[in-house]
């Protein structure tokens, strides 16, 4: 009997430690970050509580429904443009082809880059490179296409993490499905709808999951390409958020604006992964 | 007999394909790298004037950049956050992915736990962000320090679920035959099940690895007043001073980004197993 309260004692030991830390570090900051958004702390100085104004602003705030419909509309085109490559990719990738074990490793090389640099490099690519070339000017600078640009760096970067995920998937597709398959005449798109699809679902919810909370939460990209410009139309939540609420004197509002972001990721990951887990199939 | 010649059938279409669909991923590389060797009186303004290859090939500006930005400083200081970072990952999160995992099925305590470190995953930075400065410069830890307690709360969710997930696999059983020859439970863990998570510890490594290396957000907020630079964040301090000298720039970016695709280079298997393990789980 001692010998087993020991065990419990060692298992305790174990995880409170690391219990406290994680507290330290996550919810008691998220805690905070709460009580931030019923004040008008700027960041220095003194503070009153406000009760709900900030959250009541928040929703009449022109600057911030904007950021949330551009952060929205990148994170849902990113992730269809980057499904649909990388899907057609990682089919290319997993085919008969020669050279297969070198083209996937370099394939895979944006995504190890930092984004940061990346978005530097784009940076100037959509400046000087692709104006010369179209005769048109930058599109970082045109309200209407900057965010176009956005979505090419973060598609760049993600496809080659989608695709890797989605070889993998393809692979534990068994080949007697194939075989089955091709004696009932499947093939080509019938054969991709009908039988690969279906069994890598589970690799197609990851990979929408991972993409949008990515897209969502983008912040390097931005920072490295647009700042938010031109005229804040590329503003990202998260951007808008570190800008005003770290150097804008605006801590207790952009608060508000972190836990309404918080609450968005929390329903969005839960309402996928519901929806999702619904519609796999299973061999 | 057929079937084997058609199964060996190389598509040579596809390949070809593939290989031409490579441009998009080496021309901003390439790019960079014409640019990088280039003196700004090479540069006219045509495309071909950007694009062609530079009349010498002088590290000048790969010298200079390396002076302007403190490069040795900068990644001295990520190498430094990566590596401790990574070891305090594998040793807290394996620990506590173990002793969670073994006793989640259980214990509602430790289901409690392990739910709740877990439901950490959904948190966004940017609701810590400002917190998180106020909290760790009050603390005194506005440095590195500080960042890497950020990095070891940030992986832990994702790192113990693929230790608890590990555990699994695992038999009971050779704890219970260690626990009969008299080993305490931390010995237990250290000598037998510590060893045998090698192929986790490989997985959370080059996951931690990657993200910590190219995350640029938790620096630039928390270490921002400290004076010290990781290398992505130095080449934002270069962006505002230097930007209109895009040779220089191009030259630090390249060094910035050398590292990690040596990296690369070197581990690939690793790196293209570990990101699939990591994300698949």
């Amino acid at each position: 009997m001692k010998k087993k309260n020991d065990r419990e004692r060692t298992y305790l030991w174990m995880t409170l430690p690391i219990l406290a830390l994680f507290f330290c570090f996550n919810t008691l900051p998220l805690i905070k970050g709460v009580i931030y958004s019923f004040t008008n702390f700027k960041g220095y100085g003194s503070y009153d509580w406000v009760g709900l104004r900030n959250y009541v602003d928040l929703f009449q705030d022109a600057r911030v429904g904007k950021s949330y419909l551009f952060t929205i509309k990148l994170a849902i085109v990113s992730t269809i443009v980057v499904n649909v490559l990388s899907l057609l990719l990682a089919l290319g990738l997993s085919s008969r082809i020669k050279f297969k074990s070198a083209l996937r490793g370099l394939y895979f090389i944006p995504n190890i880059l930092g984004a940061l640099v990346v978005g530097y490099i784009f940076n100037y690519f959509f400046t000087y490179i692709l104006p010369a070339m179209t005769k048109t000017t930058s599109m970082l600078a045109s309200t209407r296409w900057a965010w176009v640009a956005i979505v090419a760096v973060c598609a760049w970067q993600s496809i080659a993490m989608n695709t890797i995920i989605y070889i993998s998937g393809i692979q534990t597709v068994p080949e007697d499905v194939y075989e089955a398959g091709s004696i009932d005449g499947a093939t080509g798109w019938f054969k991709f709808k009908n039988l690969t699809f279906p069994l890598i679902m589970p690799f197609f919810t990851i990979n929408m999951v991972l993409c949008m909370k990515n897209f969502l939460m983008v912040f390097d990209q931005i920072m490295a390409l647009t700042k938010g410009g031109p005229a804040q139309s590329t503003e990202s939540i998260s951007y808008l958020i570190y800008n005003n609420g770290m150097a804008g004197g605006q801590f207790g509002f952009q608060s508000a604006n972190a836990v309404v972001f918080f609450v968005l990721i929390v329903m969005l990951s839960v309402a996928q992964m519901k929806f999702s887990s619904s519609k796999e199939e299973q061999l | 007999m057929k079937k084997t010649k058609t199964a060996e059938r190389v598509s040579w279409p596809v390949t070809i394909l593939l290989i031409l669909g490579l441009i998009t991923v080496v021309f901003p590389l390439y790019m960079a790298l014409v640019i990088a060797f280039k003196q700004p009186s090479e540069m006219t303004n045509s495309i071909a004037g950007i694009l062609s290859l530079p009349k010498a090939w002088s590290f000048a500006n790969f010298s200079e950049a390396m002076r302007v930005t403190d490069f040795w400083r900068s990644l001295f200081n990520s190498f430094l956050i990566t590596a401790v970072n990574l070891a305090v990952s594998i040793l807290l999160h394996s620990t506590i992915g173990y002793a969670v995992g073994r006793n989640k099925m259980k214990s509602k305590f430790y289901n409690f736990v392990y739910l709740y470190i877990v439901s950490g995953m959904f948190v966004p930075f940017a609701i810590l962000m400002m917190p998180l400065v106020k909290q760790t410069a009050q603390m005194g830890i506005a440095n590195m320090a500080g960042v890497i307690c950020c990095y070891a709360v940030f992986y832990m969710p994702m790192n113990m679920l693929l230790y608890s997930g590990y555990l699994v696999n695992i038999p009971v059983a050779l704890e219970e035959a260690a626990r009969v020859d008299g080993a305490t439970t931390w010995r237990t863990y250290w000598s037998i099940i510590f060893p045998i998570m090698k192929p986790m510890h490989a997985t959370v490594a080059v996951l931690t690895a990657l993200g910590t290396w190219n995350d640029v957000m938790t620096p630039l907020v928390i270490m921002s007043g400290s004076g010290m630079n990781t290398l992505p964040l130095a080449q934002m301090t270069f962006q505002t001073q230097f930007g209109t000298n895009y040779n220089l720039a191009f030259a630090s970016y390249l060094l910035a980004l050398l590292p990690i695709l040596i990296f690369y280079l070197v581990c690939q298997k690793q790196i293209l197993n570990g990101v699939v393990n990591g994300a698949v789980k």
